[in-house]
């Protein structure tokens, strides 16, 4: 909706309430520019210093080393980057079987109660804050086995990424137009091949960039890992031994007293806001194109 | 024919599933409020209300008071909102009144990119570019100009409840202006359209009939960012200085519930320390499941009458 008025024919002189009228609104639209500023500003700030600070100490070596000692030059977080990558991955492994149903279910309809019951309670976990799922995974998984593990980290982020694939889920499925299911159903296709033939391919791609949306934010977390994965110095495929991330890296780096951690740890921003934000940005194209 | 049957048990089969993970969903909920209630149960039975009233906290003497972090939690998050609110509500009418619909995706991309970085970047934004920014230019002249107020007083350090409150204002913003501009497009052109006919200008049609509409679900849509803003953990435990204390001054170190767990949690060597870290991790739970759930239902109010 634009907000300048068409000029009119007839310029009757203003009186000096309708001026004040007048003033009032433009004042409020200069406000209102404003705020659009300076809500814009710390994103150019935040991102230019990850890069201007980021760039000069990143190349192929800090990508894939491993952390040197602390005096010695040079060392990197390749063992992070995997660490994040496995997961992430993890996550997604336990997150994506439960989730995908569960926002079918929700877009079915079929049982109206429970389904806002179900509806609620996955915008409220979503709400839940990160430490507290970290707390969580922890006395489900690193109390009963008294060691840290990959996999606490791992089912961490599963429960922060579940309600994001869910209710993404439950938005893309309803999209789809339901003429399709009806033709379906009309020549007598069963519900279920329905879904898995008809629905979910063509809402195929939407729920391909919930997953990836959901992927992204879960690398980003790093207070759920704090006391799961709990970080290491060495490279770690295991499941069952503590694994090192990319964003507990950085928050270790930045709350050292060495200068050349400092470096490192907006070296290691940068890469985590690379794969972050292009994780995002691949999500919102997806659901962009996504068949209406 | 023959087949039916068979398929029809199938679907009862594929709707029970799919019913078994909508309950799985609701599981996790209450795994995750379960699990750190019975952790906790211990250190609340003992400590009782005065868990919540105590101010010192003593892992060696097993005394744990969780009020001056509760301070910390709310007072950041009550500057945040301060800042926030009339940034974040403001971004929203630009996006959804005034500008044209290509300014408007690139501006709402731009607002999701914020939202999108993670919290342990803006710490470090925070501790190394905001934090000495405040302290070397802001906190000094603030205090030149009001300094005999008390929220003002003290050394400039930087760190502190304002910096941890200001950050948190830019982690919050994104949420409210997504979540207002949602709500502002669901109010009907048709309310617009009568004002305008009226003659009112775009702020009177705005501030007359858009907000009236929209207001409940505005109100969720600060409710939701005050749950971002209480439950943060990273950016906050950078910038607010770790020191378990109740000053009234903007720019004192302090602490917040998630602070705590998060520097503590690993380090806790006593089945009582960890019980009272649990404890903390309640009342930040508690807070932000009936803010989050309360805010949800005046949003979706908004949405639904549209």
């Amino acid at each position: 909706m634009r907000m300048d008025a068409a000029e009119p024919a007839v310029r009757l002189p203003a009186s000096p309430r309708l001026r004040w009228r007048r003033f009032v609104n433009r004042a409020f639209r200069v406000a209102v520019f404003g705020a659009v500023i300076v809500v814009l500003a710390p994103l150019v700030a935040i991102l230019g210093t990850v890069i201007s600070r980021g760039a000069p100490a990143l190349d192929w070596d800090f990508l894939t080393s491993l952390p040197k000692p602390v005096g010695e030059t040079g060392g990197g977080v390749g063992h992070a980057i995997l660490g994040t990558l496995i997961l992430a991955f993890g996550g997604l492994l336990m997150a994506v079987p439960l989730g995908v149903p569960a926002g079918v279910f929700l877009a079915s309809d079929r049982m109206p109660r429970l389904g806002g019951v179900v509806r609620m309670c996955a915008d409220v976990l979503a709400g839940v804050p990160s430490i507290v799922v970290g707390l969580f995974a922890y006395t489900l998984l690193v109390l009963p086995f008294k060691h840290f593990s990959a996999l606490a980290g791992a089912f961490a982020l599963a429960v922060i990424m579940l309600p994001t694939i869910a209710r993404t889920t439950e938005e893309v499925v309803r999209l789809v137009p339901s003429t399709l299911t009806e033709a379906a159903l009309a020549l007598g296709a069963p519900r279920w091949r329905v879904m898995l033939r008809v629905v979910l391919p063509s809402a195929g791609k939407g729920v391909a960039a919930g997953i990836i949306a959901a992927f992204s934010r879960g690398a980003g977390e790093t207070a759920p890992l704090m006391f799961t994965a709990f970080g290491s110095q060495f490279l770690s495929l295991s499941p069952l031994q503590p694994i090192a991330a990319l964003p507990l890296v950085l928050f270790n780096y930045a709350v050292s007293p060495y200068d050349d951690w400092y470096a490192q740890a907006w070296a290691a921003a940068l890469v985590l806001a690379v794969l972050v934000l292009a994780g995002n940005v691949v999500a919102r194209f997806a659901m962009a194109r996504r068949s209406p | 024919m023959n087949a039916r049957p068979s398929s029809s048990r199938v679907d009862t089969a594929f709707q029970a599933s799919l019913v078994l993970a909508g309950l799985g969903v609701a599981t996790v909920l209450a795994g995750v409020a379960w699990e750190v209630l019975s952790l906790s149960g211990e250190a609340l039975s003992k400590g009782g209300i005065g868990f919540l009233t105590g101010t010192t906290w003593d892992p060696v003497a097993e005394e744990f008071g969780a009020l001056p972090a509760l301070y910390g939690t709310l007072v950041t998050s009550a500057v945040a909102l301060l800042i926030a609110v009339p940034l974040g509500i403001g971004s929203a009418v630009f996006l959804s009144e005034m500008a044209t619909s290509r300014v408007a995706t690139v501006v709402g991309v731009l607002v999701d990119l914020l939202a999108a970085i993670p919290s342990v970047i803006y710490g470090l934004w925070g501790l190394f570019v905001l934090a000495p920014l405040l302290r070397e230019h802001v906190q000094p002249a603030v205090q030149a100009a009001f300094g005999s107020l008390p929220i003002f007083a003290g050394p400039p350090l930087g760190v502190g409840y304002g910096t941890a409150g200001l950050l948190l204002a830019i982690m919050v913003i994104p949420v409210i202006t997504s979540v207002s501009r949602e709500v502002l497009r669901a109010v009907p052109d048709t309310q617009r359209e009568a004002a305008y006919a009226l003659g009112a200008t775009p702020f009177e049609v705005i501030k007359g009939t858009v907000f009236p509409f929209a207001r409940s679900g505005l109100v969720g849509a600060v409710v939701l960012g005050l749950g971002r803003a209480l439950g943060e953990t990273m950016a906050v435990t950078m910038v607010i200085g770790n020191r378990y204390d109740i000053s009234a001054s903007l720019f004192a170190p302090g602490y917040t519930l998630a602070a705590v767990i998060a520097n503590e949690f690993a380090e806790a060597f006593s089945p009582r320390y960890l019980s009272a870290l649990a404890g903390l991790a309640v009342v930040l739970l508690g807070t932000t499941l009936i803010l989050n759930a309360g805010a949800r239902l005046l949003v979706r109010r908004v949405k639904g009458a549209a």
